[in-house]
């Protein structure tokens, strides 16, 4: 069971932390907000992009199975996978039918999902992550605190400490620079030593088959490249029907997600390498059900920018662990809630409904909405925590009740001022723990209008 | 033009000063302002929390209560864009809901594109900070959004302009929320809390004397802040800087 507000005030009970994580988050914010604000058609982009996916989305079956034509023309082999498991299980298959121990991955949100590592580590696969951020986290057994931006809970302190135990580097030396020339020097054997490559998807295009990956590392290119088989997972989302919508995500993608105009590398992969073998496994695992529900269905546009995460506020101070789910922010708590709603029934409510989530996204997510309906569905399915709706179903029949409101304001106008402090900040009173109460007023305004009347 | 007057539960009971204050300025342009007496809650707090249940009924007693007016006015972002946005779920059925749900509007908003004034009389000297409550920011458009690409432009600055001698302070983030959130203030109150916090910090940073904005509830949070940290800056409701003088 998800428990947000409890974590998150773990998260930020460690006050210059939690300052410090706003503070480089809302940094790739701004930098997206100069990105978007240089393209005068950013607008315009959004509604295309939103256009695009809305029609996909309604025809998904079509596009999907044309994508499946089209892939095996080109040599590639097509797998499904119903969920997580079939997806595990496709991927050892894979391997040992290849004989493959050694594997490479590039930065895949849906493998997190899947729990793919440790099910591979279990069947005697060594399996390295090879993005810088997704490397440091796999070091210290630790999942992405964020989609884009994997280790942004660790400073660099964090990552010197973390590399000298696992990588032996110079006790005490957390310069960036020198760190990420060590990684690279990990990086590199574990690439040349590799026998597979899996990659995520950012994009499959139907009309050719072909899949697209954006990385700014390269990573993706030398786990596909090196190794003679390449495995990429994508779920059922993934797809746009042709080449030239590309253009239309992947202007947006970058902007948003890191606030650079193009990732460093876009890569197209169409067809096996040379005497290779290349797969792509499709997976559903709960989004055919979120296809099957209009007032959630958005939620599967999302193109995974982390745009949503980086502009909440409530994220950007409770940190990606507070949510307990794979995906955290706006976006995990859409996805968490339709997924399963019994074990993240906090979710929903990690948000002010400030809406500036649904604003930044590049894809148009009705997210603020979305979290509004969820509440409701907690409700219905008998999770809101009882007082809590208790006091609201009273709270109601106050409101159906004019006078019984009136006189219930008058009795607390007279006895709150009078009230002992420890007695009216007692730890029920969860607003005063950090905040005043207002002064209680003489008089109504409802009272003041009717004297002012006679 | 009959303008039936809102007034938000917890205003009525905690804020009768800022209250009148909203009355006076409507009748200061001349207006013919009700407030019918059996109103109570426009439901926001339910739905929020999403007790579906509850809010209809509140919605279906504020259609009742409202239908009648040419124009409902509500000194309250949130309960506008309650109405505006989340009430069909509930009353779409209902006579006159679309009428009430085109009709309501909060009270800078009514001013800037109903009224229309082109001068007022009163001078407030100090440095304001402008708080965008997300409500009224995001829901009802009172203000560009720093997510949009989209021209510049604030009807609340519209309106405050009109001001003499007022001025305005620059914050380093313009519209963040303040971390009130209805319910959200006690169900994750670590996060509110900081939430607000930080946008006192930004706000004394940017010199304002006082914060300003369209919703109470979130200068309510604000304020309680404020108090207990002995924060040197001060909040105060739209309405009683434009009421300043008035009667
Ligand atoms: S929901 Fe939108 S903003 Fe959030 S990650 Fe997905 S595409 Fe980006």
């Amino acid at each position: 069971m998800s428990d947000h507000p409890k974590l998150a005030e773990k998260f930020a009970s460690n006050t210059n932390r939690m300052k410090w994580h706003d503070k480089a988050l809302w940094f790739v914010r701004q930098k997206r907000d100069i990105q978007a604000q240089s393209l005068p058609e950013w607008e315009a982009l959004r509604d295309k992009a939103d256009a695009i996916k809305t029609h996909t989305l309604a025809n998904l079956d079509h596009y999907l199975s044309a994508f499946e034509t089209n892939a095996r023309k080109r040599d590639i082999e097509v797998h499904w996978a119903r969920d997580a498991q079939e997806h595990n299980k496709i991927v050892l298959d894979i391997l040992r039918r290849n004989g493959a121990t050694k594997l490479v991955k590039s930065k895949s949100m849906l493998t997190e999902e899947c729990h793919l590592n440790p099910f591979l580590e279990e069947n005697g696969i060594d399996v390295v992550d090879t993005d810088l951020g997704e490397r440091i986290v796999q070091l210290r057994h630790e999942p992405p605190s964020h989609i884009v931006l994997p280790a942004i809970h660790l400073k660099k302190e964090d990552v010197g400490t973390t590399f000298e135990k696992f990588l032996h580097t110079q006790k005490g030396n957390s310069d960036p620079t020198y760190l990420t020339h060590e990684a690279r020097k990990h990086l590199r054997e574990k690439f040349l030593g590799a026998d597979a490559a899996l990659t995520g998807v950012n994009f499959a295009i139907s009309e050719t088959g072909g899949i697209v990956v954006c990385t700014n590392e390269g990573n993706a290119d030398l786990g596909a490249s090196l190794p003679k088989l390449h495995i990429a997972s994508m779920g059922i989302e993934k797809i746009i029907p042709r080449l030239k919508d590309l253009s239309v995500f992947t202007r947006l993608l970058a902007r948003s997600a890191t606030g650079q105009p193009i990732t460093t590398y876009t890569s197209h992969y169409h067809s096996p390498q040379h005497e290779g073998e290349m797969h792509i496994i499709i997976v559903d695992n709960g989004r055919s059900q979120i296809l099957g529900n209009k007032k959630y269905v958005k939620s599967l546009q999302c193109i995974r920018c982390g745009a949503c995460l980086n502009t909440c506020p409530i994220y950007r101070r409770s940190g990606g662990y507070s949510y307990g789910y794979t995906i955290p922010g706006p976006i995990g708590s859409t996805l968490g809630a339709s997924k399963a709603i019994q074990k993240n029934a906090s979710l929903p409510f990690a948000c002010s409904l400030c809406a500036s989530c649904s604003n930044i996204c590049p894809v148009k997510v009705d997210l603020h909405e979305q979290l509004y309906l969820h509440r409701q569905d907690v409700v219905d399915a008998g999770l809101l925590d009882k007082t809590k709706h208790r006091a609201l179903k009273m709270a109601t029949w106050v409101m159906k009740h004019p006078m019984i409101m009136d006189s219930g304001g008058k009795i607390a106008r007279k006895l709150v001022p009078i009230l002992p402090r420890n007695l009216l900040y007692s730890k029920f009173n969860v607003w005063g723990k950090n905040r005043e109460l207002p002064p209680f007023p003489k008089q109504s305004f409802k009272e003041l209008y009717k004297e002012r009347k006679k | 033009m009959k303008i039936g007057l809102f007034i938000p539960c917890f205003m009525n009971e905690l804020y009768p000063e800022a209250s009148m204050d909203t009355l006076k300025i409507l009748e200061s342009f001349g207006l013919d302002v009700d407030y019918p007496l059996e109103q109570t809650c426009c439901g926001q707090p339910m739905a929020n929390t999403g007790c579906a249940h509850e809010s209809a009924q509140l919605a279906k007693r504020f259609v009742e209560i409202f239908k009648h007016y040419d124009y409902i006015v509500a000194p309250s972002g949130s309960c506008v864009s309650m109405v505006r946005h989340h009430y069909a779920q509930f009353v779409s059925e209902m006579e006159g809901f679309e009428h009430v749900q085109k009709n309501t509007y909060e009270l800078i908003e009514f001013i800037h594109d109903i009224i229309k004034p082109d001068h007022l009389n009163v001078s407030f000297p100090y440095k304001v900070g402008i708080h965008n409550s997300c409500h009224g920011h995001r829901e009802l458009g009172l203000a560009s959004m720093s997510e949009c690409h989209a021209p510049a432009f604030s009807k609340i600055k519209d309106i405050l302009d009109l001001v003499s001698d007022i001025s305005f302070s620059t914050l380093e983030r313009n519209d963040e929320c303040c971390g009130f959130g209805g319910t959200f203030a006690v169900s994750e109150e670590a996060m509110s809390v900081a939430m607000g916090r930080a946008r006192l910090e930004d706000h004394i940073k940017a010199g304002s004397e006082y914060i300003t904005g369209v919703d109470m509830s979130c200068l309510m949070h604000m304020q309680g802040l404020i108090d207990r940290d002995k924060l040197p800056i001060k909040t105060i409701y739209i309405a009683q800087i434009l009421a300043k003088g008035l009667a």
